[in-house]
């Protein structure tokens, strides 16, 4: 293990990039689960999804970023018949069962979008090619590679649009509000069924964008979903539900931490970080940062 | 059913089991079968948490891995015969079980759900960077010679494996009817509620998530013994999860028949498309299934026969 | 008569929100105690606090001579303190009877034959003893709202919340459950109502606690606390 400041601060540096990205993976699981309370867990199956979309995509050879943009409206229409389908079939019925059910049906979907992507590409790594993957920006001694600038990129203007859209219109503040108290968005004459499946839409169609920045960041395989489990659940629950500025703030330490440990442990340990630390978080303030 | 019947039908299957590996029945018999028993334990385990108490445990392959693992450390440090293996996997699964329920069971019933997925990741993790147990590329076994007069070791597993789905289902309907299965229904049909009937639904919920555990890993146990090889990758294996959890919700959750009838229709299934089919088909169609069911009939076969009988009534 | 609950100081934060704050009552034994304020006034949250299902933040709480606001929810329900939910929670999968055999072995530890003719008693009570073998996810409004007022007893307690077991129920079925909570007051058991409907609470209360944004803001016999002009202005606005 070498250690030494320069790599520390390579590896920080890193760290906030990626951190970044995580930021903006979960930032529909953040709509979802932290605002809707919906028990999604197929929410990184989707985002994979997305990238693979993105991927197709990309043998036309269009570019990842903008496939993503083309893929939100899609994603969007997506996630709205998928709350629909939720919403008749567990929350309006309720049932004995139904929190069991619920879990169940997303962890379904979940596991036939893995397996589906298995049949269909093979258990292979697939990815993308764009002006900027593949070369660095040198600033002095460090290297960052363009492609982890893109994702950064478009994971800040997407966390802040969301955010503002959340806080500064009508429907997003509609949508803040909807989990918290039904009865009064009723009163004030608005639908709450329809406001939970517009967020869910939009929480869909931002993981359109981000399962295109995930491709970009590096190659896919079907299998990821169960590693982004951790990665979005953790910076979701890390946060605190309902939070989203947290997600931004939860999304860096994160990031930097497993960095961290992909410098001074290795490539095997670090997808136990995110799991790890959501442990943690769970355990030891399971409300998070910033939550309710 | 009353307790004689239930213990009688118990004692005559599992003798026609246990009769059978002494016949001459063709060795695939016993290979497959080991594995639909397995599932017996697996789903019915499964279901003291799952449907009893309404807690998802994603994260089943983490438990049977465990089982797997300890029993191997046992064999491999000490040369432990069959028996305390399993009771080794049991004990490190039930551990397990306590402790990621000691963690979360406080908190609501999706972050339990999450924490299991967390465990599968973080012991995959050490088990890959432990050398003795074969880290990433595993390791072959050398079985023993059978015990108790046992033509081969996989017929041996199979009626070791038939006496613990006996008693993994005796368990299991033991613990439906007992007063802490009165407290798990309330619990699991409102905490709150429980909680005001002065139903200590935390230290229910741990007693069940060990139990659920204990019963997983012993179920997990013999694999070593069965493939005569261990390694990551298969011992981990996602099937488990969505197989354990489709098996009890096929058959109809909250009632110990059902992972039996889900267990015993599912895994044959599952033999049969494995070998016509592709084994990544085969999981699809599990996974196509318990959406199915959990959409269409959420109560499982048990519960299509209950309204069956009603209507015809 | 002796003081049986005593809420002293109580104080509860959600994130900034105070939802309470120093909140101190004294009940005593056998009393009817009504307990009014606007949504939102903090009333089902101090009564979660009592019963234990939330923690309070700061102050005590004393349920007959000990004190419980560390304790949990059910230890406090097998100390005596029962309550109903103001939306009725029922054990669906289970039928009438069944829901109250779940207080019965866990409280009193009475099961089997000996649970089932005390349930039978306490639904005969309340007025459900046909429906004893019927599934609680089918019952009506007003039949949940027994059958939540007869699991509460059926805890056998000493001091039982009814968190507005009258909301939505048309005036014949407010009687009935009105006359069981005289019943049940009549055998000792002290109880604290939560209610909107302002005639259950004038004819039910011996005294009244008016709670608005997280303070007792009246206390009194219920005609002077609804004759109040600051209990008024609470619910109707300036």
């Amino acid at each position: 293990m070498v250690f030494s400041i320069d790599l520390l601060f390579e590896a920080v540096l890193f760290g906030v990039l990626l951190g970044c990205f995580y930021a903006a993976v979960s930032l529909g699981l953040s709509v979802a689960f932290g605002l809707l309370d919906i028990p999604h867990v197929a929410h990184p199956a989707i985002l994979v999804l997305g990238a693979y979309c993105t991927y197709l995509l990309g043998t036309t050879g269009v570019d990842p970023i903008l496939a993503g943009l083309l893929l939100t409206p899609v994603f969007f229409v997506l996630g709205v018949m998928i709350y629909r389908f939720y919403y008749e079939t567990f929350e309006r019925r309720g049932g004995t069962e139904a929190g069991v059910r619920g879990l169940a049906f997303f962890f379904g979907l979940a596991f036939i979008i893995e397996v589906g992507l298995i049949l269909a590409f093979g258990v292979d790594q697939r990815g993308v090619e764009a002006a900027y993957i593949g070369s660095s920006l040198e600033l002095g001694e460090f290297r960052i590679p363009y492609r982890m600038l893109a994702a950064f990129g478009v994971a800040i203007v997407l966390t802040v649009a969301l955010t503002l859209y959340l806080s500064r219109t009508f429907t997003g503040r509609a949508i803040k509000a909807v989990g918290q108290d039904e009865g009064a968005l009723r009163l004030m004459g608005a639908n709450p069924v329809r406001i939970k499946q517009l967020a869910f839409g939009i929480a869909t169609g931002v993981n359109a964008l981000a399962g295109a920045v995930l491709i970009v960041v590096g190659p896919v395989e079907p299998a990821l979903d169960r590693l982004y489990i951790g990665r979005t659940f953790c910076v979701v629950v890390l946060a605190g539900l309902g939070s989203m500025s947290g997600t931004l703030a939860a999304g860096l330490i994160l990031g930097i931490t497993e960095s961290i440990v992909l410098m001074m442990l290795g490539a095997s340990w670090a997808p136990a970080v995110s799991f790890g630390l959501l442990l943690l978080v769970l355990g030891v303030r399971p409300q998070g940062l910033f939550g309710r | 059913m009353s307790s004689i019947k239930f213990w009688i039908s118990a004692a005559v299957v599992l003798a026609a089991l246990v009769g059978m590996a002494f016949s001459g029945a063709n060795e695939y018999v016993f290979f497959a079968g080991f594995v639909v028993l397995q599932f017996v334990v697996l789903a019915s385990a499964w279901n003291i948490l799952g449907g009893y108490a309404g807690y998802v445990n994603f994260g089943v392959p983490a438990f049977v891995a465990t089982g797997a693992y300890a029993g191997l450390v046992v064999f491999k440090a000490l040369g432990a015969p069959l028996l305390v293996q399993i009771l080794m996997g049991a004990l490190m699964s039930g551990l397990l079980g306590l402790m990621v329920g000691m963690l979360t069971l406080r908190l609501r019933g999706i972050f339990f759900s999450i924490a299991t997925v967390a465990v599968i990741f973080i012991l995959e993790t050490v088990v890959l960077n432990w050398r003795f147990v074969g880290g990433a590329t595993g390791l072959q076994l050398a079985r023993p010679e059978p015990s108790f007069g046992f033509e081969t070791y996989t017929r041996m597993l199979f009626a070791v494996m038939a006496v613990m789905a006996v008693v993994a289902v005796g368990i299991s309907r033991y613990l439906q009817y007992s007063h802490i299965g009165q407290g798990l229904r309330a619990l699991r049909d409102s905490e709150e509620a429980a909680e005001c009937s002065g139903v200590p639904t935390l230290k229910l919920k741990l007693i069940a998530c060990t139990i659920s555990g204990a019963l997983l890993g012993a179920g997990g146990a013999p694999m070593p013994m069965y493939l005569s090889f261990i390694e990551p990758a298969s011992s981990f294996n996602l099937s488990y999860a969505v197989s354990t959890l489709a098996m009890p919700i096929i058959g109809g959750i909250g009632h110990w028949a059902g992972p039996v009838i889900g267990a015993l229709l599912l895994a044959s299934l599952q033999q049969i498309v494995t070998v016509t089919i592709s084994s990544e088909l085969n999981v699809l169609v599990v996974g196509v299934l318990l959406v199915l069911f959990v959409v269409i009939a959420p109560e499982g076969i048990l519960g299509l026969v209950k309204s069956w009988k009603r209507s015809s009534k | 008569m002796e003081t049986i609950l005593e809420v002293s100081g109580v104080r509860k934060n959600f994130g900034g929100f105070t939802a309470l704050s120093d909140v101190s009552l004294a009940v005593a034994g056998g009393e009817r105690l009504g307990l009014i304020g606007p949504n939102g006034s903090g009333k089902t949250t101090l009564i979660n606090c009592i019963s234990g299902a939330l923690l309070n933040d700061a102050g005590s709480i004393r349920f007959d001579g000990q004190e419980v606001s560390r304790k949990t929810a059910h230890e406090r329900t097998r100390l005596g303190i029962a309550r109903s939910f103001q939306i009725p929670r029922p054990f669906r999968s289970m039928s009438v009877l069944e829901n109250l055999m779940v207080p019965l072995a866990y409280v009193g530890g009475i099961s089997g034959n000996r649970a089932r003719t005390e349930s039978m008693e306490i639904l005969s009570h309340m007025g459900l003893a046909a429906k004893a073998q019927t599934l609680s996810s089918q019952l009506s409004q007003v039949e949940l709202r027994k059958m939540e007022l007869a699991r509460a007893m059926a805890a056998r307690p000493k001091l039982l919340i009814s968190d507005e077991a009258m909301a939505g129920l048309a005036g014949t079925e407010v009687d009935e459950v009105l006359k069981i909570l005289f019943e049940l007051n009549g055998q000792g058991i002290t109880i604290i109502m939560i209610e909107h409907i302002m005639q259950a609470v004038m004819s039910f209360s011996q005294r009244v606690v008016c709670l608005d944004a997280g303070r007792i803001i009246c206390e009194g016999t219920p005609e002077t606390v609804v004759g109040n002009p600051e209990v008024q202005r609470a619910y109707l606005g300036d």
